[in-house]
């Protein structure tokens, strides 16, 4: 599988199994992730590929009864994420999240983008000023919402929080950024928006994207990996999983016979 | 199939009668909430009749006295008052705390499972019972004495357990995915907790802790209990003094009376102008009850106002 990706790799994923308590959800699967760019995770509902995804920033550890084996290695400094011994919040600090549904804060937009540099100690007026506005730049929403960094996040559009929530996450600068379907809440307008900032965002982070609309994997992403049952059946070259899938059971999918 | 004037008939029958059946339940609950709006409705009428004429500053300003019409509520006031700030003070601390863990540390077990069941059991408790175990703690085992930080202690265990309710449940109102976005920057489960799980329920957590208070206001059993006098003709020492550090605590050691005490005093002499002073003070009793429900309206809806899940 690694051979399928000649680039510099961001992280590694081998032999990964997930337990929750008694269920196996995720069954030794193995990934290459490659260094700024996009890697899908495609595949029916239940197939695994959120719980995949909440891996790679250990959000499992919040409910008791999850357990990990296998390893998920971030480069260069060969950290296994899902080690026990390693610390979640230090890889959280590291890798940040886009969750389903846009969920800021009750707070204000500033405040919301502020918040993971605050976390990290940082109190600093004039620091928070540039990084948030940086942040805001970088996801597009500076100039729809600059006037207005004082008001309450939720009296943006659902487009609009979803990109403020997408700021927040980098804001931190984050090594690698995930998302877990985070359209799927939207407006074909607001999805296309989304869409254009991930495709955007690649030069400066390494993305993982969960998605349940193929289209969606076709358009944005670089790698593909089609997960069916907890197992990855296929991983290649976005063109090739679409235009030439080895399996047929990816084939079934991406044409719509099954999902 | 076709039009049959029979069935038509026979639908309309049925209408009516169901129609009958709605009317009739719709008068008895008219009837059944009226009930309770007239007999609340007589009952503050009444008092107010009966008390509203012996009103005045004197009556508010004055200690209580073997002549009715000398009479005032002073020391009830001061009192209820005080020990409604040991109360808050002692509760409050306590029942936030120990809501948060239950929410957001403990692990779903059958000893928190044990510990949910007795607090909403706790809640349920008769107060004399609370008077009783305050007797046997704070009196004689602590020696804290008949004073205002026993009658506080005895009532803020008494309203713990809404505190701790209110704040269980205003805390589960926030949902899961604001928990998951501040752990997914990094946040510890304290800088969650402070940044986000208190800021947001809290206007729950103050409107628990003010209709705890409330009950606690009107409580009489359990500060009889605990030793608070019925006649009372001198103040606790002040909580502020003219020299260094400039204010005191001796007056949570001080004895003291509460309004309900002072009121059940005055209806049990046969006078009928103590009566009227029952009444009245039973009037300034309600208003500070509505002060803090209106408080505690006022606080949920300016929290509320910037919070919607």
């Amino acid at each position: 599988m690694t051979t399928i990706v000649s680039e510099k790799l961001k992280a590694e994923v081998r032999n990964l199994s997930f337990y929750y308590t008694e269920v196996q959800a995720l069954k030794k699967v193995n990934l290459p992730i490659a260094e700024n760019r996009i890697t899908a995770l495609i595949g029916p509902s239940g197939c695994g590929k959120t719980t995949y995804l909440r891996c790679f920033n250990r959000m499992h550890d919040l409910y008791p009864g999850n357990r990990y084996e296998g390893e998920i290695l971030l480069y260069p400094d060969r950290l296994n994420i899902v080690d026990p011994k390693v610390d979640p919040i230090e890889v959280r600090m590291r890798i940040s999240m886009v969750f389903q549904k846009p969920n800021p804060f009750p707070k204000t937009v500033y405040e919301n983008v502020a918040y993971g540099l605050r976390v990290r100690g940082e109190n600093r007026k004039g620091l928070l000023d540039e990084k948030v506005e940086k942040a805001l730049r970088q996801a597009a929403l500076w100039d729809e919402v600059h006037g207005r960094i004082y008001d309450l996040a939720f009296n943006l559009s659902g487009g609009q929080q979803q990109r403020l929530c997408i700021a927040r996450a980098l804001a931190t600068e984050p090594e690698i950024l995930l998302f877990d379907e985070p359209t799927s809440a939207l407006d074909p307008t607001a999805t296309l928006k989304i869409e254009e900032l991930i495709m955007r965002l690649k030069k400066d982070v390494t993305i993982i994207i969960v998605t349940h609309n193929m289209q969606q994997a076709a358009r944005v992403s670089d790698y593909t990996a089609f997960m069916y049952l907890g197992e990855i059946i296929e991983f290649d070259k976005t063109d090739k999983v679409f235009t030439h899938p080895s399996k047929k059971l990816t084939e079934d999918y991406i044409t719509g016979r099954f999902g | 199939m076709p039009h049959d004037e029979k069935i038509t008939q026979e639908i309309r029958r049925r209408i009516a009668h169901n129609k009958f059946r709605d009317h009739l339940f719709w008068i008895i609950g008219l009837f059944s909430t009226l009930i309770g709006f007239v007999v609340l409705f007589t009952l503050i009428i009444d008092l107010f009749v009966d008390g509203f004429p012996r009103l005045s500053w004197s009556f508010l300003t004055s200690y209580p006295s073997r002549f009715p019409e000398k009479a005032g509520i002073l020391s009830a006031w001061v009192g209820t008052t005080l020990v409604m700030i040991v109360t808050a003070a002692a509760a409050v601390p306590l029942g936030i705390a120990a809501g948060v863990y239950l929410e957001e540390y403990s692990k779903k077990n059958w000893l928190t499972h044990l510990i949910e069941i007795n607090m909403n059991n706790l809640a349920g408790i008769p107060s004399i019972i609370y008077g009783l175990l305050a007797l046997g703690l704070f009196v004689y085992f602590l020696k804290l004495g008949e004073s205002i930080l026993t009658g506080g202690l005895t009532l803020g265990l008494l309203i713990l357990p809404m505190v701790v309710i209110a704040t269980r449940e205003s805390i589960r109102a926030i949902p899961n995915s604001i928990r998951e976005a501040s752990y997914a920057l990094g946040a510890t489960k304290w800088q969650t907790i402070k940044d986000h799980i208190l800021p947001y329920s809290i206007s729950g957590i103050l409107t628990g802790m003010i209709i705890g208070l409330s009950r606690a206001i009107g409580e009489t059993a359990p500060i009889i209990t605990v030793g608070a006098l019925t006649f009372i003709a001198f103040l606790p020492s002040s909580p502020v003094t003219s020299t260094f550090p400039f204010f005191s605590f001796k007056w949570l050691f001080d004895p003291f009376t509460v309004m309900p005490i002072q009121m059940f005093n005055w209806i049990s002499r046969p006078q009928k102008e103590f009566h009227v002073n029952a009444a009245a003070a039973g009037i300034i009793l309600l208003l500070m009850t509505l002060v803090m429900n209106g408080f505690a309206i006022y606080l949920r809806y300016k929290f509320r106002k910037r919070i919607k899940w």
